[in-house]
């Protein structure tokens, strides 16, 4: 049986719960067993580098070391986590000078960060550790018919990390085409949903979701998949805003990408979450449903 | 004594620990300003193409008065395409740092008051929490956006989505002495 160390993050122990139970029960679906990282801290979020870089190096050291300890891999299914945790470690591979330092700071609680596990994100697991085929064999309910809009969103694939082709990911469009969903040519998947500026600049990140959500329902999309918590919020749960502040009139349910393959792999919806939502995922249900194989 | 250092020189020195090429390669292309979804939509004073060659001609106090740098929402796609190499993500949180050491942020912005307050949230407890976030900005809200967003806040708590209680970490004592080491915080509860 696989094992890496969870890192939920913040969002999934309330705002973004469905997420986590989605993953659990798809994870476990899988043999892979998702073992909670021992008391984690936040990765700091983009706040912590707009105020100290340093600061937010140890914070995230202090999970990745945590995590070597459980002497596991450590996968985040939050984007920002992610690109946290793994700019962190390859970071203090690059400066072993740094790495000493904020090394005599983890001492203060018995950790020590050496970058010997790796960081993944949730949906990179899926799609590369366990692979596509093995997802297909789980599927009793294939999605047929039901027309996903895969968004990427930044930060899984932003910064780049080696030399990989940032611009012509397929990945999610596999994903979702595995469990029998037709992954619809969503042009803006690589856009940015505003992120944090909902927050600190509502005007600008009202206008970039309304791009995405008019971008998905002109190509037909039922659902938008993501893969990030603040992604689903935005699109989501503002989605309400976006209609007041542009006239428009989206209906548009946003669910995270494993909530679709639990629905795939014949879960019931309650246990990924699904009820949860501020726009209503019934249709998608009812579709995944109504196509037993 | 050493010259004072020019503000370009300055900035060099926030960006010391990022991997991207120095500012002075820029060619005033433009790619990061049609790529940057904020300042295609017209919400950035001046484009990060601009912002960069007023770091390079040396005019401070008109970077420091630009909302381009909280404007920004780290998506890095600047970053990936800027044909110099420069990591233009990364110059955007050195600028964000900048103004917060001098304590330069300009008046009504949310952004580096929200910053500052996740920060001293996650020294107290080690997670972070919806409600206490709020507050950096409900009260820069104008009514009609302080009722939209009561509204949202509720539906998110019908739906079991807003946290009720904040979440704190186990070894929280370590975890402040672990932050102390880096920075000689005061205690916050003290």
């Amino acid at each position: 049986m696989k094992k890496y160390a969870y890192f939920p993050g913040c969002s999934l122990e309330k705002m973004a719960q469905s997420y986590h139970h989605s993953s659990i029960e798809t994870m476990r679906k899988l043999d892979v067993e998702l073992e909670e990282l021992e008391d984690w801290n936040c990765c700091g979020a983009t706040a912590y580098f707009h105020v100290d870089e340093l600061l937010a190096y140890t914070l995230c050291a202090r999970n990745l070391a945590q995590a070597e300890k459980q002497k596991l891999d450590v996968v985040a299914p939050c984007s920002g986590c992610y690109k946290n945790m793994f700019s962190t470690r390859a970071h203090l591979q690059h400066e072993p000078a740094l790495a000493d330092h904020i090394n005599y700071a983890l001492e203060a609680d018995n950790l020590k960060f050496t970058g010997s596990s790796a960081v993944r994100h949730l949906i990179e697991v899926f799609v590369q550790d366990i692979g596509l085929d093995a997802v297909k064999a789980k599927v009793t309910q294939p999605l047929k018919g039901l027309r996903v809009a895969p968004y990427y969103g930044c930060q899984i694939l932003r910064p780049r990390k080696a030399d990989e082709d940032v611009e012509q990911a397929h990945y999610f469009e596999d994903l979702m085409a595995a469990i029998g969903a037709t992954p619809v040519d969503f042009e803006l998947k690589l856009r940015c949903c505003g992120g944090a500026l909902i927050i600190t600049n509502r005007k600008a990140a009202l206008s970039l979701v309304r791009n995405l959500l008019d971008n998905a329902a002109k190509v037909g999309s039922q659902v938008i998949a993501t893969a990030c918590p603040l992604c689903q919020v935005n699109l989501e749960c503002y989605q309400k805003l976006v209609n007041q502040e542009f006239g428009t009139n989206f209906n548009m349910p946003v669910l995270y990408f494993t909530q679709l393959i639990g629905l795939a792999f014949g879960l019931p919806p309650k246990q990924l979450g699904i009820g949860t939502e501020l726009v209503s995922a019934e249709s998608v249900v009812c579709l995944a449903r109504s196509k037993p194989s | 004594m050493a010259d004072k250092p020019t503000f370009r020189e300055e900035i060099a020195g926030v960006l010391h620990a990022s991997t991207g090429n120095p500012l002075d390669v820029c060619m005033q292309c433009g790619t990061c300003s049609a790529t940057c979804p904020v300042a295609s939509g017209g919400f950035m004073d001046n484009s990060p193409r601009r912002i960069i060659a007023m770091i390079n001609a040396g005019l401070k106090e008109r970077v420091l008065k630009s909302n381009t740098y909280w404007y920004c929402a780290s998506c890095y796609h600047c970053t990936v395409r800027c044909p110099r190499g420069i990591d233009i993500a990364e110059l955007m949180y050195g600028l964000k740092r900048y103004t917060v050491w001098h304590a330069k942020t300009q008046e009504g912005m949310i952004g580096p008051v929200f910053s500052e307050t996740f920060v001293k949230m996650i020294v107290r407890t080690g997670r972070s929490y919806e409600p206490v976030l709020a507050t950096s900005y409900l009260f820069t809200l104008g009514v009609p956006e302080m009722i939209q967003e009561a509204q949202t806040a509720t539906s998110l708590m019908l739906k079991g989505r807003l946290p009720l209680l904040p979440a704190r970490i186990k070894r929280l004592d370590n975890f402040k002495k672990v932050l102390k080491r880096i920075i000689p915080l005061g205690d916050p509860d003290e």
